[in-house]
């Protein structure tokens, strides 16, 4: 019998967006001195408000308020104090976690069951965990007398918009400093009602300032000669001009940046949850995911096995309505980015890879792109080796362990990879061959509070999350 | 003019598996404010009582310690956030039992709100802390992580009755522990009020259990007890006689014994990590690596 | 891994049960079942949201998968009579809604199911085979089989030999299920009695003893494979489901052939039952909405049903006094 499943849409009723967004500089909402850019919903391209562009000026504004609080206010209270602020943020975006669910999915274009099971319950713990840091810097292991570093400069991504700000602002304020944050220009709204949150918790004025706009934005951010830390996720090309346009100062930088992850499948692998991993390394988030398992290198002896097995569980994705909570993948966030994975799928066809997609309506209006497997590919093709960013997944194989290794390592990104095999002695020896910040074993996509992120090589450097995230907001010594 | 209204007392009850009984005993004793005066009659935990206290917190050990350190944390902050809530009562409690000006009550319950908040961000960083991968010399992957010691006694302080109180407690059961604390004597209401804190604050019944009354009748029978694993000599602070006949019964069963001083500290004091670390046991793992 | 999992390798199965030394070799070299990752994959299928039209189909389609049961006892003819009318018309205010699928009941109250069943389609299973224990000589669980194949039921619900099982023992277990599918033949001819093998899950423990518990029940020619006898805790569980269709998922890939899955014990609610749907749904697809190819072993499960199906007809929420107790 076949089992259609009715629409099952989250009501929008819970999201109250206003027209039009300013800057939030010094606690409060203000005009900027730039024009305005529209933030639309990459599902139906409906425009959902009007975002004020912070130029120079604005910046500087939102620089020297932070500045003001640091110096008058944040940096005088106990660890303490700041913690209880940090937990009462923590505690709002648990009450209001619905209406940030769909405010990132309507803005982001990410189905709801992810913003709402995954990116908003993992903000809140992040607040709580770092919350609990504030009072308790001196047992870090990062000097005696950890101090904070002043005003940090933060831009961040458009792929998890709120996940990203509060891996940003958390370890930040706990520390003791304060921020100018830049939310990415296609998804400011999350970071515009995280204002509105700061000013319930009566988190003093300036402590969090956040400027709307593009790279121009963000430039002028990293650069301003008063931010003393700059913190940025985001492409390895923004991060390495960053890298040098921070050279011959004191600034202090953390870059979390792109990925071309090898998700490593070998004979003896649970092979349902292999698949599922495989499935949501490349498809959560609609492969929109720095650590994605992009790369997905299966042992020859089981790679026919594999991939029929992949194919008819990517048969079942259900692909459209972000706002569906039985949505599996959602719309890609922009126009620019479905354009760059056609691009690239368009190269691994005429490179002589083999395209599949499942059968799947897509929808007439917004920015759409099915999951994707390409097989036949080798090391040398350009889907092997570029970020694509999107639900496309590259096929290689291997017959030894070490060809797998040499061959996940044979790239100069280095931010996750996994490895499947019931071996447990086999999943740590190539974990620690492997030239990459986070290993997976069994599992993919996994993040934690407690757990640090970060990459290998051009994939950035410094570490969010854990205790060694603590180590990028202070000084006093470091890991 | 209206007849002045009579106020409803509330009966002082034991706190085991997440329920209120009376002493099974029947026994209860007066306890006084400083001044003297009556303020209620106080179940007179027995020896019966603990016994039962020790099933339930054995009952309730697998569960807590089970649970993710995240929620440990979302709890006991719960409770800092439900105890905050009553400050009233409780500097009221404290004022009576300590004798304190109202002021200095206050900031008794306020430091006992930042002492339970202190600890709840420790439920998941101990184990980053103490906790450590090992450069061992060879081919292994080597672990060593704290986990909690099981059932633990805990004689709480007989002066600070509030703020003592929670000091003992969070560190016990922050790590995954269960307990069986005994209040202090004289000053048994914060006890029994925190026992109603916990109640709402989504602490599983059983993961702590309160006995009111004398630590002297009562602890012999918790450090000789075989299914308790370790005990805080907290509340013989000073007795040294007691406190070493406690330790010796302790030994039966190696039970981990935090001594009693020799006074009463300043719980006002920045704790160290030794309240939670001298119940916690470090588990190592081994594991080879090769493919 | 055997090659028999392949897809489209057609299995010669004959070498696999030759001695227990290859029937071990083949279920220990099965492909292990990451505990984590299928709790997980369980519990996101547990998400999906059905709703109006759909809820209405996946009710309809639960009611008619139930095995409507009792194993008490103090069951008595009486008891069985009104669940036998309860499973032909479970809502007798309303004549579109479907009977059930069956009646579970112990064999000797076999024949009063099915003198009051009649022709009426829904049909009369019983545990046999000294279920739920499982623990008597083989003789007699045959004896006990056949005296319910006899008494005209239709179905066969037996329970592996868990200590047999968990030491190791396969081939006994293997060759047990295949003496019971005997009994199930009729003396005079006609379709035999279906077999369901009920591996009690929360016995076996671990998610890699379900996968081989299912493998051996399907190489001995079960027609349904099935959790629980409902005396035990955990009883039915979605990811020891999961596991279980993953395995007649397999199963078919490797020799075409498709057997049916029961979760049995501990789902009572109509989310509980659609949580099921949607795993059979997206897991082994279409082909398994049927009732001849998934069951729930329930007995509380059908009222609570009636009351959904209630409510989404009327718009009001209804109580435990509009629908039938029996």
């Amino acid at each position: 019998m076949e089992f259609e499943y009715a629409p099952a849409p989250e009501s929008r009723s819970v999201v109250d967006l206003k027209p039009s967004y300013g800057l939030f500089i010094g606690g409060e909402f203000v005009d900027g001195h730039g024009g305005a850019f529209k933030t639309i919903s990459p599902a139906t391209e409906e425009v959902l408000a009007e975002v004020a562009e912070a130029d120079e000026a604005d910046v500087d504004a939102a620089v020297k308020a932070a500045r003001r609080a640091y110096d008058r206010v944040w940096s005088k209270l106990s660890g303490a104090e700041r913690a209880k602020y940090l937990y009462r943020i923590a505690r709002i975006i648990q009450e209001r976690s619905r209406e940030l669910a769909v405010a990132e999915s309507l803005d982001n274009g990410k189905p709801i069951k992810e913003s709402r099971d995954v990116d908003v319950p993992t903000v809140a713990a992040h607040f709580f965990y770092y919350a609990g840091w504030a009072d308790k810097l001196e047992y870090a292991g990062l000097g005696t007398d950890p101090r904070p570093l002043g005003v940090a400069g933060q831009v961040i991504p458009w792929n998890f918009p709120l996940l990203m700000l509060a891996w940003k602002v958390a370890p930040a304020l706990a520390c003791g400093n304060t921020v100018v944050l830049k939310p990415a220009e296609t998804t400011p709204l999350t970071a515009l009602l995280f204002a509105e949150i700061c000013q319930q918790a009566d988190l003093p004025a300036g402590v969090v300032n956040i400027v709307t706009g593009a790279g121009a934005t963000g430039q002028a951010l990293v650069s301003h000669p008063g931010v003393d830390k700059v913190a940025f996720t985001g492409s390895t090309e923004v991060g390495k001009a960053i890298a040098r346009a921070v050279a011959g100062t004191d600034k202090k930088v953390t870059l979390e940046l792109g990925g071309k992850a090898a998700n490593i499948v070998f004979d003896d692998a649970p092979i349902d949850q292999a698949v599922e991993g495989i499935v949501t390394g490349i498809f959560f988030n609609q492969g929109h995911v720095c650590c994605a398992g992009s790369r997905l290198l299966v042992q020859e002896s089981i790679a026919e096995e594999v991939l029929a097995r992949l194919k008819r569980r990517m048969s079942t994705l259900r692909v459209g309505d972000p706002l569906d909570k039985n949505t599996d993948i959602g719309a890609i966030n922009s126009a620019e980015q479905l354009a760059r994975i056609r691009e690239l799928s368009a190269v691994g066809e005429a490179e002589g890879a083999d395209r599949w997609s499942p059968p799947c309506e897509l929808p007439d209006r917004g920015f759409w792109f099915p999951p994707t497997l390409f097989t036949d590919v080798t090391q040398a093709h350009r889907i092997a080796r570029e970020e694509i960013f999107g639900p496309v997944l590259s096929v290689l194989t291997f017959r030894t362990p070490a060809e797998a290794v040499e061959k996940a390592n044979n790239t100069p990104f280095g931010l996750s990879a996994g490895v499947w095999t019931e071996k447990g002695s086999r999943i740590l020896h190539v974990a620690s061959a492997l030239r990459a910040g986070v290993v997976w074993a069994n599992t993919f996509n996994k993040f934690d509070p407690t757990s640090p992120f970060g990459g290998y090589q051009e994939s950035g450097y410094g570490r969010e999350g854990g205790r060694h995230g603590l180590a990028a907001y202070l000084k006093g010594g470091e890991l | 003019m209206a007849a002045p209204r009579i106020d409803v007392r509330k009966t002082y009850k034991l706190y085991i598996g997440g329920a209120f009984p009376r002493s099974e005993s029947g026994y209860s004793y007066t306890a006084l404010d400083a001044k003297g005066r009556f303020v209620a009659n106080a179940a007179l935990a027995s020896r019966k009582d603990a016994r039962d206290a020790v099933v339930a917190a054995r009952k309730a050990f697998g569960g807590w310690s089970g649970r993710t350190a995240y929620n440990r944390a979302q709890i006991l902050y719960r409770v800092a956030e439900v105890l905050e809530d009553r400050r009233p009562q409780f500097a009221l409690a404290v004022q009576q039992s300590e004798g304190l000006t109202p002021a200095r009550a206050n900031a008794v319950v306020d430091a006992a709100v930042d002492r339970l908040v202190w600890y709840a961000g420790w439920a998941d960083k101990l184990t980053q802390v103490v906790g450590n991968a090992n450069p061992v010399a060879g081919p292994f992957f080597n672990l060593s992580t704290p986990e909690p010691t099981g059932v633990v006694a805990v004689l709480a302080p007989q002066g600070s009755s509030l703020l003592g109180l929670v000091s003992v407690l969070a560190p016990v059961i922050v790590t995954g522990n269960t307990v069986v604390l005994v209040s202090s004597y004289a000053r048994p209401l914060p006890a029994v009020n925190l026992a109603e804190v916990l109640a709402t604050s989504d602490v599983p019944g059983g993961v702590v259990n309160i006995l009111t009354g004398d630590a002297a009748t009562v602890a012999p029978w918790l450090a000789a007890h075989l299914d308790v694993n370790a005990i805080d000599l907290a509340g013989v602070a000073g007795d040294t006689e007691l406190a070493t006949s406690l330790e010796v019964a302790a030994a039966d069963n190696l039970k981990r014994v935090r001594r009693a001083p020799a006074t009463e500290p300043d719980w006002a004091a920045a704790p160290d990590l030794t309240a939670m670390t001298d119940f916690v046991e470090i588990k190592t793992v081994w594991h080879p690596m090769g493919v | 891994m055997p090659a028999l999992t392949s897809p489209g390798a057609t299995g010669d199965l004959s070498d696999v049960t030759a001695s227990d030394a290859t029937l071990r070799r083949f279920l220990h070299g099965l492909p292990g079942v990451d505990q984590v990752g299928a709790e997980a994959r369980a519990a996101s299928l547990g998400t999906r949201s059905i709703k109006t039209t759909a809820k209405a189909q996946a009710i309809d389609l639960a009611i008619r998968m139930v095995d409507l049961t009792t194993l008490e006892g103090q069951d008595t003819p009486g008891k069985v009579r009104a669940l036998a009318s309860k499973a032909m018309r479970p809502d007798p205010t309303d004549a579109t809604c479907p009977a059930t699928a069956a009646v579970c009941v112990y064999p000797d109250l076999v024949g009063v199911a099915k003198q009051q069943l009649g022709d009426s389609g829904v049909n009369v299973a019983a545990v046999a085979a000294a279920v739920p224990r499982g623990r008597a000589p083989l003789d007699i669980k045959l004896a006990d089989t056949r005296d319910a194949v006899a008494a005209g039921a239709d179905e066969i619900d037996m329970v592996i030999d868990r200590g047999a099982f968990l030491t190791g023992r396969y081939l006994q277990v293997f060759e047990e299920i295949v003496a019971v599918r005997g009994a199930c033949e009729r003396p005079g001819g006609g379709e035999p009695a279906h077999l369901k093998v009920i591996f009690e899950t929360g016995e076996l423990q671990t998610y890699d003893n379900v996968r081989r518990a299912s493998w051996l029940a399907m190489l001995a020619g079960a027609h349904f494979i099935k959790t629980s006898t409902g005396k035990v805790q955990p009883a039915a569980t979605l990811p020891v489901t999961l596991v279980m269709l993953e395995a007649v998922r397999d199963y078919r890939e490797a020799t075409g052939q498709m057997v049916g899955v029961k979760p049995a014990g501990g789902i009572r609610t109509t989310k509980d039952a659609v949580k099921y749907l949607v795993m059979v749904n997206e897991v082994v697809g279409a082909d398994w909405l049927d009732p001849d190819w998934f069951r729930f072993g329930a007995s509380t499960l059908l009222n609570d049903l009636l009351m959904q199906r209630s409510k989404l007809a009327t718009g009001r929420y209804s109580g435990p006094d509009y629908v039938t107790i029996d």
